[in-house]
């Protein structure tokens, strides 16, 4: 996929169906904010609670959380395809509800599912949703849409004759048909293979590169880490953390070092509280956290400081801490 | 209002047809003419004239409302099924495109259809039987307000069905059986004087009397009732189809 043009150029034209930012100074951040939302489906199930979330303009936010958590269900009310519980959603300033032209015009959704029109062709699909998006026919967008997907070859098959992995193409080109400024992508890797997967991140960077905010939902902690500018983790209906992801690397890239003690400890002494030490293990294990990512790492103080308070220990080792393991604890916490 | 997604809606939905041509037009059409063949020409030379009209022509107004009717609901009753089922309905729902717009979409273009469907059946009965139109402009008021009524009802009927027996159910069910009592093949005069009663309880017979009327003057039942009847079912559909898209019913979880 080449990077050219994908771009969603900034409006025009002003009107209910183009998206134009409500001039709400407020927005001017946060181009998606999402205030105390939740959603208790007919059958009872409570499948968000009291969500909070902003989602800021030009940026790639990942959605991370475990299948069931309620990416999708969040997704879809930001969206219109579920209706809101209690909360209120503003796009571009736009409520979803109330305004719901403006806040749509600017967004475009790549569902997780693959739905198509098996007897359309690639082109006749693709320009329906420019049309569905308010937006006057014009042919040489979705050329350029469908040459940046490596659709173009194909625009005359009928849809059933296509792969799964160029029919996600097909749903990402008929969200791109109307230049949304927004663009969600739910689950977009899920049972892709890896070839797509990577042409899936290019293009994906290539749109934020021309300033549409991507939200994309994932399962993958991979994916959020290799992706995305923040990183919202959402578990059982609750964002449970949002975070810079150079902010969650650098917990990511926390090291920790145990040393095993010949003599339980109390107490760490105060001359080492310089360290970040904690005890563990009924004082037996002495436990050193320390920034990996930077170049002195303090061992070798630490190491000298802990002979100086006469200190022994038996061994040692050093463990790195994965994105995953903040996951499963986080998600672990939630419960 | 945003014509360009009414305007795609509407033209995914005639390409939709023309794809299906067969199953569409040419169906429905023959179907009807193979009525009036046998009612009209075989049948109809053993019976009398109906109030000084011949038989197979008296039929015609009647068996295009027939097909009107199913063709109308089965139309936009699939139109709007068939995204629900497969999902893409998903971007309809997310578009900046209100209800009305939504409807006037996937409704204009099924009555589009039967409006055409109508008026095929109509040339194709004038090369059997000899017909009059008395009053056109009604003839073709009726047909457009009949065919937006039971393509709104049709509507009404693909959100609501949540399987394929229940997509065919009421049009196999209720409209047919209603629409051959409803005084197509028969002046409701020629009917016993309790049957008569009970007749005017089917809302079809209403729409086939005004239909007729406007083609020989003759009526079984006032002609400005068969019109209120029209437009009291559209208001009802109308009703029905803004209650769904107020609740999200069947669209919307
Ligand atoms: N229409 C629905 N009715 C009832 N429960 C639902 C519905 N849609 C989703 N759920 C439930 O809500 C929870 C969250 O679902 P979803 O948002 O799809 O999660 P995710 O996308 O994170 O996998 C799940 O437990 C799911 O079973
Ligand atoms: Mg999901």
């Amino acid at each position: 996929m080449s990077s050219s043009s994908l771009a969603a150029p900034r409006a025009t034209r002003r009107g209910d169906d183009t998206c134009v930012p409500a001039t709400d100074t407020r927005s001017a951040q946060a181009v998606v904010r999402v205030t105390g939302l939740s959603k208790r489906y007919d059958d009872g199930f409570q499948a968000l609670k009291d969500v909070d979330l902003e989602i800021r303009r030009g940026e790639i936010f990942a959605l991370l959380g475990p299948n069931g958590a309620g990416k999708t269900t969040l997704i879809s009310m930001i969206c219109g395809l579920v209706n809101l519980g209690a909360g209120q959603v503003t796009v571009d300033g736009h409520d979803v509800v109330r305004d719901f032209r403006a806040a749509r015009a600017c967004i475009g959704l790549v569902p997780q599912e693959l739905h198509t029109d098996a007897f359309e062709t690639v082109w006749s699909t693709v320009s329906f949703s420019r049309g569905l998006f308010g937006k006057p026919p014009n042919p040489a967008h979705i050329e350029r849409v469908l040459r940046d997907l490596t659709l173009w070859g194909k625009r005359n098959n009928r849809l059933l004759s296509l792969s799964g992995g160029m029919k996600r193409r097909v749903m990402i080109a008929k969200a791109l048909a109307h230049e949304p400024s927004i663009l969600f992508l739910d689950e977009p890797t899920a049972g892709v293979d890896v070839e797509l997967r990577r042409e899936m991140w290019e293009l994906v960077r290539a749109l934020r590169d021309n300033g549409v905010t991507i939200i994309l939902t994932t399962h993958y902690i991979e994916e959020a880490e290799e992706m995305a500018d923040r990183v919202g983790v959402i578990n059982g209906g609750e964002i449970i953390l949002v975070d810079e992801k150079t902010e969650l690397m650098r917990k990511l890239g926390r090291k920790q070092l145990t040393l095993h003690l010949q003599e339980p400890l109390d107490t760490v002494p105060a001359s080492l509280s310089a360290y970040s030490l904690e005890l563990a293990g009924d004082g037996h294990e002495l436990v050193y956290s320390y920034d990996a990512a930077t170049d002195s790492t303090g061992i070798a103080e630490l190491l000298t400081d802990l002979k100086a308070a006469d200190i022994r220990f038996r061994d040692l080792h050093t463990e790195q801490s994965s994105l995953e393991d903040i996951f499963v604890s986080l998600v672990r916490e939630s419960r | 209002m945003n014509w360009y997604a009414v305007r795609a809606i509407y033209r995914f939905e005639m390409a939709r047809a023309r794809r299906t041509l067969l199953q569409s037009v040419v169906s429905p059409v023959l179907t009807t003419c193979l009525y009036f063949v046998v009612f009209g020409a075989a049948i109809g030379s053993r019976i009398t004239e109906v109030e000084g009209v011949s038989y197979g022509a008296f039929i015609v107004p009647g068996l295009i409302m027939l097909m009107l009717l199913t063709q109308s609901v089965s139309n936009a009753s699939f139109a709007i099924f068939m995204p629900r089922f497969s999902g893409t309905v998903y971007e309809v729902l997310s578009a900046p495109i209100s209800h009305y717009e939504i409807v006037l979409g996937y409704v204009g273009a099924a009555a589009t259809k039967s409006v055409i469907l109508g008026l095929i059946v109509l040339a194709t009965a004038n090369l059997f039987v000899p017909l009059e139109i008395q009053h056109p402009v009604w003839m073709m008021l009726f047909l457009i307000l009949t065919a937006c009524t039971f393509s709104l009802l049709g509507f009404i009927i693909g959100i609501w069905a949540d399987n394929f027996e229940k997509l065919q159910f009421v049009p196999l069910l209720i409209i047919t059986p209603l629409a051959f009592l409803g005084g197509t093949f028969y002046s409701i005069n020629m009917l016993p004087p309790v049957w008569q009663t009970i007749t005017l309880l089917n809302p079809v017979v209403y729409l086939i009397s005004g239909f007729r009327w406007s083609f020989y003057g003759m009526a079984d039942v006032n002609v400005a009732l068969s019109l209120a009847m029209i437009l009291l079912f559209l208001g009802g559909c109308l009703t029905l189809v803004w209650w769904i898209f107020k609740t999200g019913y069947r669209l919307k979880a």
